[in-house]
């Protein structure tokens, strides 16, 4: 069945290949140019364009490899002054070399999901088919299958117990893309505990420090640093240089459509304020416009304090505080701690994605990603699942704001949602009936009457959208649908955020996982 | 007739449905969004001009001068030349347009009007009616496939998810409507509808209304009619009580002659009024004066046009005559069969064959016109897997050239693909050792379909054969118009290469489907269920 599915998806991505792009289609291009022409030493200083190289050096190979295919389809896309340059074989070219590279993101799924034995198939295609990737690099234009095709299988490393391997590939991971170090505390906390200490204890609470193994810490240590060294080696002399353009800090707190975090509801907040400061009389400096404009800048806020980049840092440390000292408890059982391990992945991704600085919203799928592999493990995770991929996937709209692409996206993101509610809440069955739980009308399954009453909303916002601009109100309020779509997203993401995160805080051990797989467990007495 | 459980009573199997349609109007869309036939090319466009040209002619003319030429209806630019039914239908959709966007059907000055948000109107048309006709006509078809089961009867395509989304995910009719731009859905919806009505509900008044209105949408919905009237004749002669026999057929025979005449009356009612304001309509519809085949198609006299040039042995009239006959000839057995044997098996068989003759040797043949063929056939699909999906791969290549010309390559390859790959899913349900290839396998294929039938294993040999060959026939000669250019000498060298190749298909499948009918006993034989041996 693998087969077939994965020739179905790469046919709908094929179909996606003419469609609306992005500007990061010209910043790969570019990417090309650069790599292609340059001597190492110039990359990252190289600005002819003003997309220049700002993703780590693993990245900038990778692009350098692609340019070597490149020249055979068209060399004038290879041209650094050669600006915007799009003809039919650079959008074929670029589109197939997204196409080609996501195969390892099928390889990944397909080593995540052969750990399962039940849902097997189902994980294979809600992760193989997640619409949000579809959108963002087959039509948006990016290369993140590939990356979280990487991320996928370390984590299947994780769970057969390869703990080298697991660090290997997210050091690679890092070296491509760095946006995933918000998700290293997970690996250094999880790593420290499951391997660096090699006696293991089922109560979760004590922590046997006797036990520490040097021999392991320094295998660790090894690997990580190899890779850095590998990648980072030839930029030495001129890291300052590398450094400045990976962490610009230029930009502003929220993108021109606001990431569904906590600084939507945060930036809305202040906007209502400023309203009602304004209609009590009080004269509040404004620079509205610079939060609407759709430029990405720098902006204050009105009313309430403006964040800058490092409250922004202390937040989301100290939201990931707690579920990291959970993993380190939850990390001492042998048997199930591959499960908390990615359950806390998905909590402190979505907390990044709640209070990181400049957020985009794709990076909503970082934590989506992980939950989809949990939702067929667990009736919480699953419940989690239904709710955040909604929420999440929908909060991509804007992204692909061309009017063509409207019925695309939304049959899209219902195909996926039918997958998910008709699949998952299947596995959750009543084991004594084995029949499907009775709910009331109009209720989906598994979730309660404000949740799905909260789902059946997006239709609404969905015709809102269309309706917004044929009914004339662009003019006078061009930011409204983004604005409301932002919110909404974000009341269903700051939802799920939590109740995951209670459910992971409260988790215990005799709360067994109830679908954990027989294959999995044997993972374990192997490892040993 | 098939033995049924309790009609009333029934469960399907939905696991798959809803995913799988919302994926294949998924695929609607992703072809919708590619360029439609004559897109950006003055002076006269394609079919989606043409349908917006109705539109123009319907919001801004009188009924009775839609189809006469006049100094505001200029008949050399696409004049109408589809039944009342498509004007009526423009005429709707014009108002709807006047009142999103004028300019798009503002008399004279609106031709050629190409922009991005009329081409996502006119998307929406064809979508909406696809819900509304056709898809909703599929499912209810399929959902009698499961409906008429038996319970021990194992074959995966009549689930009615699997049944229901194969359907739907055939890319001929994809292709042309949302991709070349085209309201088929419509016409082949209704007719659909009056199938369904014949297999389903045995309801005949219903299936006659439902058939005409889908006559009187397209002409072209004639190529059904011979079946249809053998059938419902028939039907008012069988079953008859004992006594006053001619009184009873006579009775059945005059409702569904008034709900026939009813039905055209209510469709032609302003055109009725007078001779004069018939006959241009109908000379619109059936223009014989144009010349045997337009470009290249699939159908016996193009073939034969290769070797013989028709156009200088034989004059217009005498081609029209010989078509005319040697239609009749190859679609009377089928019709003669299904009339003296009658069986609804049969009738689907039966729509296939006079479909298939109508295509290969009828007057005036469009390359589109193969769907005419190919929706019975997936009707028929159930009952034989292999040879449907093989049609249906067969009938969408002979549009290859069609396609190409509307940059629809990329789409035709995707959605090829796709159907390919979710009939092998289906084949993987039925036999879990199945891989991707086994579609192949013609063995494999009945295997899994009738386990209990025992087939003629050299017949089948062969058939898997010629089905490889045939698919290595449709790449080699895709690769061919993909990237090898035509001698100057032949410039219409691989369109014609696939009219030829698929029209041996099709006679091929003609005699097939032929066969089929005609060894089909009158009656379905009812399996007794063996008893179980304790």
């Amino acid at each position: 069945m693998i087969t077939q599915v994965t020739v179905i998806v790469t046919a709908v991505k094929l179909l996606f290949m003419p469609l609306y792009r992005s500007t990061d289609f010209e910043v790969h291009r570019n990417w090309l140019a650069i790599t292609h022409n340059k001597s190492i030493d110039q990359w990252y200083f190289e600005s002819t364009s003003e997309w220049t190289l700002d993703y780590p050096p693993f990245f900038a190979w990778l692009e350098c490899a692609l340019s070597h295919v490149a020249k055979y389809f068209d060399p004038e896309m290879l041209k650094i002054e050669n600006l915007y340059y799009a003809s039919e074989v650079t959008v074929i070219f670029q589109r197939l070399s997204v196409i080609v590279l996501d195969l390892f993101y099928i390889y990944g799924v397909k080593q995540c999901s052969d750990l399962l034995d039940n849902g097997k198939l189902l994980v294979f295609i809600l992760l193989v088919a997640n619409p949000g990737l579809l959108m963002v690099d087959h039509i948006h234009f990016q290369y993140n299958g590939f990356l979280y095709g990487l991320m996928l299988i370390s984590i299947s490393h994780m769970i057969k117990g390869n703990v080298i391997q697991t660090a290997l590939w997210f050091a690679i991971l890092l070296n491509f893309k760095h946006i995933y170090l918000y998700i290293a505390p997970v690996y250094v906390v999880f790593l420290l505990r499951a391997y660096c200490f090699t006696v293991s204890s089922k109560d979760g609470v004590h922590t046997p420090w006797y036990s520490f193994s040097f021999t392991n810490l320094t295998k660790l240590g090894t690997t990580v640093i190899a890779v850095f060294a590998l990648s980072f080696g030839p930029f030495i002399h001129q890291l300052p240089q590398l450094f400045s353009r990976l962490f610009p800090f230029k930009r502003g707190l929220s993108h021109a459509y606001w990431a569904p975090n906590f600084w939507a509801l945060y930036n809305f907040a202040d906007k209502v304020l400023l309203f009602l400061l304004k209609k009590i009389g009080f004269k509040a400096s404004s620079n509205v416009a610079s939060m609407t404009g759709g430029l990405v800048q720098e902006f204050e806020h009105s009313v309430l304090p403006t964040v800058r980049p490092s409250v922004t840092f202390l937040f989301t440390l100290m939201s990931m505080l707690p579920a990291l000292i959970k993993l380190w408890h939850l990390g001492a059982d042998r048997r199930y701690r591959n499960m908390s391990f990615i359950r806390c992945l998905t909590v402190c991704a979505s907390c990044a994605f709640m209070f990181g600085w400049h957020v985009h919203e794709k990076a909503i799928l970082m934590a989506l990603i992980p939950l989809s592999f949990l939702s067929v493990l667990g009736e919480d995770d699953g419940k989690c699942y239904l709710i955040l991929s909604t929420a999440g996937h929908y909060s991509l709209f804007p992204l692909l704001y061309p009017k063509n692409l409207g019925a695309i996206k939304l049959f899209l993101l219902l195909t996926h949602c039918a997958m998910g509610f008709v699949n998952v809440p299947r596995l959750y069955d009543d084991p004594k009936t084995k029949k499907p739980r009775r709910r009331g009308f109009m209720i989906l399954p598994m979730l309660n009457w404000y949740e799905s009453l909260y789902l059946y909303g997006f239709l609404l916002l969905f015709i809102y959208d269309i309706l917004h601009s044929s009914l004339g109100f662009d003019k006078r309020f061009p930011f409204l649908p983004l604005m409301i779509t932002s919110l909404y997203c974000s009341v269903g993401v700051i939802y799920s955020w939590l109740t995951y995160y209670y459910y992971f805080l409260t988790f215990n051990v005799s709360r067994v996982p109830t679908l954990l797989t027989a294959r999995t467990l044997r993972y374990h007495r192997k490892g040993k | 007739m098939t033995k049924r459980a309790d009609p009333d009573k029934f469960t399907v199997t939905k696991e798959a449905l809803l995913p799988g349609l919302f994926f294949a109007l998924v695929i609607r869309w992703c072809v919708a969004a590619y360029p439609y036939s004559g897109y950006k090319k003055p002076p006269m466009f394609g079919d989606y001009e043409a349908q917006r040209h109705w539109q123009e002619i319907t919001v801004h003319t009188p009924v009775v001068n839609w189809y006469r030429n006049t100094t505001h209806n200029d008949l050399k630019y696409w004049g109408l030349d589809y039944p009342p039914l498509t004007a009526y239908h423009s005429f709707l959709m014009g108002l709807v347009a006047d009142w999103l966007d004028p300019e798009s059907v503002r008399l004279f000055a609106s031709r050629g009007y190409e922009n991005d948000s009329h081409k996502i109107f006119m998307r929406w048309t064809v979508f909406l009616s696809d819900i509304y006709f056709y898809v909703t006509a599929v499912l209810c078809l399929c959902i009698d496939v499961e409906r008429i089961k038996r319970k021990d009867d194992r074959n995966v395509f009549k689930r009615v998810d699997i049944a229901t989304i194969l359907f739907l995910l055939y890319p001929g009719i994809i292709l042309i409507d949302h991709g070349h731009f085209q309201y088929n859905c419509i016409s082949l919806g209704l007719f659909l509808w009056a199938t369904f009505f014949i297999v389903a509900i045995e309801n005949d008044i219903l299936a006659t209304v439902f058939f005409v209105l889908a006559l009187n949408y397209k002409q072209m919905e004639l190529y059904h009619a011979l079946p249809f009237f053998f059938y419902l004749l028939r039907k008012c002669l069988i079953g008859l009580p004992n006594r006053s026999r001619v009184l009873h057929a006579l009775v059945r025979f005059i409702q569904l002659a008034i709900a026939v005449v009813f039905c055209f009356i209510l469709v032609w009612c302003p055109f009725i009024t007078s001779w004069n304001n018939m006959l241009p309509v109908i000379q619109r519809l059936f223009p014989f004066n144009r010349g045997v085949f337009e470009d290249k198609v699939s159908n016996f006299w193009c073939t034969v046009n290769v070797f013989i040039k028709l156009k200088n042995v034989y004059s217009n009239e005498e081609m029209v005559k010989m078509c005319f006959l040697s239609t009749l000839m190859a679609s009377l057995p089928s019709c003669l069969d299904l009339f003296f044997r009658i069986n609804r098996k049969k009738f689907v068989l039966s729509l296939i064959n006079v479909s298939l003759a109508f295509f290969l040797f009828s007057f005036q043949v469009h390359e589109k016109t193969i769907l005419l063929a190919a929706i019975p056939v997936l009707v028929y699909f159930p009952d034989d897997p292999f040879m449907c999906f093989w049609f249906g791969l067969v009938s969408t290549f002979s549009m290859l050239p069609l396609l190409v010309k509307d940059q629809l390559l990329i789409p035709f390859i995707a959605t090829s693909l796709v159907y390919t790959a979710f009939y092998s899913i289906c084949l993987k349900l039925a036999q879990p050792n199945a891989w991707f290839m086994t579609f192949l396998n013609a063995n494999n294929v009945y295997k899994s379909v009738h386990p209990n039938v025992i087939y003629n294993s050299v017949f089948l040999k062969l058939l898997s054969t010629a089905f490889f060959l045939s698919l290595q026939g449709m790449f080699w000669l895709l690769l061919g118009v993909l990237f090898v250019k035509p001698p100057d000498k032949y410039p219409d060298l691989f369109p014609l290469l696939i009219s030829m190749f698929s029209c041996i298909h099709f006679l091929f499948f003609f005699v097939y489907f032929m066969h089929k009918q005609l060894a089909l006993p009158t009656v379905l034989p009812i399996k007794v269920k063996p008893k179980k041996n304790n």
